[in-house]
């Protein structure tokens, strides 16, 4: 059948970067951007200097005494804060990836299953009423985590069938269970005595990077890694789920054990990030689909590039959300919408992509 | 060029949501053989290839290839001996057409490593004998029906299987391409068991067929034996009028509706 070529040649793919290139590139940009991090705020630290203190913190160099408060700065809060941000851009992106290829459809993000309004409740709950005090500062870290870990065990039980986890059901019942946390935590700020109570709420849920410390970062560091290395291995099997169950049986990828597997993954990155910077949106959406258009839907190369395009565009979201209004800071949230929907509409005009489906 | 497998259906019945679809199906396809599934609509022919391709387990009896259980392997290992052209597919995602072709490489790699340059030549080749090498930097998804048919006849093709299964493996192809395919499917040496509705198809290419009707096997053997006019008129409801080929000779039935 080799000679007849009948087809008429139609629009070729969408022009595509290579990835591994286009990720080393990325890595560089976002060691900049780390460096950035640490150097500007409410009080700038030169590119040199700031260097030179992180350096310090590593190595355990000496320093002068009157470069104090300046390694403070850099060691304690902006250094933490800013891998911090890293971490959790990469994790939304890459469970951003998990949660398209689970549910076979390119509109969902980490939060269709219902985990950032499940997470919502436990942080409310300590923000709102006061619970578990005596776990201190890990107080709404640890109950946002929790809920949103039960969260995910009521989507999964309240989804799952005889045949398996079905990728609309999980949708509709993340969707439908989301409802249904909101109201809780509607309920909790109107039961609230705190007149701030809905202002606190809404901060929670829009994100923000501020509660950092060398406390949380390891954690979340650790799950992100494992999460991220997980998907590194199966992203082979996610191609062939994205072509259907029967597909993806055929080439001997068991479809609903590898959806119980990315479930799992899912709900413990997504949990652990959520629990240490709130439900900041929009990247777990935007950030799949522009490793997409730029290196293809092989989730190899968009596994590559995804996270450390969140990684990037998170470290500067955050940098913009504590100096463009300092000493006050914004909401994480509202730079990932700004900055993500028309940086979205842009690339979606983009010829040849077709964001899955026609 | 691949090594080809006994197929042996013995005994099988598939259950789907408590119907049982069908019913103590055995079936033999010998090593090389193309064996046709030939019946009328919701006959039992998917449900049955499903359980072949292992997208369902029999509920009773066994699938076994070469005397090994189908279904006591693992997936992968099944995937390295069965390929399949399943009738649904979806892509939620705009794979280009090698990347689709690449996926029938799956079962070979391991879970880290991308395709080898070897896998790329493969893929080359494969996609070159369905008539599709023009199409390797195309989105799968921009691609008419019998583009996406061959595309992934050839992803089957790179899974190197020994027994290929094929649900409809002629739909959306034009008449030229029909012909091509069911003759390259033999060419490449895997046993075959093919699901077909064009009965003289299934007559001209096929070496033994099985009618199934209401989940049940109602006949069996030779295409020219198989396909007399009493069976099809009591199995699809037409009178059949066998003819032969002017040039060919070979067997050709004339359908229309019983009188």
């Amino acid at each position: 059948m080799s000679t007849r070529e009948t087809s008429p040649s139609g629009p070729p793919a969408a022009r595509r970067i290579p990835a591994l290139p286009l990720a080393a590139g990325l890595a560089a940009v976002l060691l900049v951007s780390l460096l950035c991090g640490v150097s500007l705020g409410a009080s700038g630290i030169g590119f040199p200097h700031a260097l030179r203190l992180v350096a310090a913190g590593l190595t355990g160099g000496r320093l002068d005494a009157d470069e104090a408060s300046a390694y403070a700065i850099v060691w304690q809060i902006r250094l933490p804060r800013t891998v911090l941000a890293a971490v959790v851009g990469a994790g939304l992106a890459a469970t951003g990836v998990a949660v398209q290829a689970l549910v076979r459809n390119a509109l969902a993000d980490p939060f269709v299953l219902g985990i950032s309004s499940g997470a919502a409740v436990g942080a409310n709950a300590v923000l709102l009423l006061g619970a578990f005090a005596s776990l201190g500062v890990w107080a709404i870290s640890a109950s946002a985590f929790g809920s949103a870990l039960a969260a995910m065990v009521l989507v999964y039980l309240a989804a799952r069938t005889a045949a398996g986890l079905t990728p609309l059901r999980l949708v509709l019942t993340g969707t439908a269970l989301s409802y249904g946390f909101s109201a809780v935590t509607s309920l909790m700020v109107f039961a609230s005595a705190r007149g701030e109570a809905a202002r606190d709420a809404m901060m929670w849920l829009l994100g923000s990077l501020g509660g950092a410390t060398w406390g949380s970062v390891p954690i979340a560091a650790a799950t992100v890694l494992a999460g991220l290395a997980y998907l590194a291995c199966a992203a082979g099997r996610l191609d062939a789920l994205a072509m259907g169950d029967e597909t993806s049986a055929s080439l001997g990828v068991d479809p609903d054990r590898l959806r119980r597997e990315l479930f799992t993954v899912t709900a413990a990155v997504t949990g652990t990030v959520v629990a240490v910077s709130g439900a900041i949106g929009f990247v777990g959406l935007l950030m799949p689909h522009l490793a997409r258009m730029l290196v293809g839907a092989g989730h190899r190369r968009v596994l590559l590039v995804a996270p450390l395009a969140g990684a990037v565009l998170l470290v500067w979201v955050d940098i913009a959300s504590r100096t463009l209004l300092a000493p006050a800071e914004l909401p994480v949230g509202i730079f990932t919408a700004v900055l993500g929907v028309p940086a979205f509409l842009l690339l979606m005009r983009r010829r040849g992509y077709t964001f899955g489906g026609r | 060029m691949t090594t080809a497998t006994d197929l042996t259906v013995d005994g099988v019945s598939v259950e789907l949501a408590g119907a049982r679809l069908v019913h103590d199906v055995g079936l033999r396809a010998a090593a090389g053989q193309v064996v046709g599934l030939v019946g009328p609509n919701g006959s039992g022919k998917s449900t049955l290839l499903r359980c072949v391709y292992r997208v369902l387990r029999p509920a009773a009896g066994a699938v076994r290839l070469d005397g090994d259980d189908l279904h006591a392997l693992t997936a992968r290992e099944a995937a390295r001996r069965v390929a399949a052209l399943p009738q649904e597919h979806s892509a939620e995602f705009d794979f280009t057409v090698a990347e689709v072709v690449a996926m029938g490489r799956l079962p070979h790699r391991r879970p880290l490593a991308g395709p080898s340059g070897a896998d790329h030549e493969r893929c080359a080749a494969a996609l070159r004998r369905v008539g599709a090498g023009h199409l390797a930097e195309r989105g799968f998804l921009s691609l008419s029906g019998g583009e996406k048919q061959r595309v992934l006849i050839a992803r089957a093709l790179v899974q190197e299987p020994r027994l290929l299964v094929l649900d409809e493996p002629t739909n959306h192809l034009d008449i030229a391409h029909q012909l091509e395919v069911l003759a390259l499917v033999r060419e490449a040496g895997p046993t075959v068991l093919t699901a077909l509705h064009d009965l003289n198809l299934a007559a001209g290419h096929c070496d033994l067929l099985y009618v199934l009707r209401a989940g049940r096997i109602v006949a069996s053997g030779p295409p020219a034996e198989v396909l007399e006019p009493g069976l099809l008129a009591e199995v699809f409801g037409v009178r059949a009028t066998p003819v032969r080929h002017p040039v060919t000779g070979a067997l050709q039935l004339l359908f229309d509706r019983l009188p």
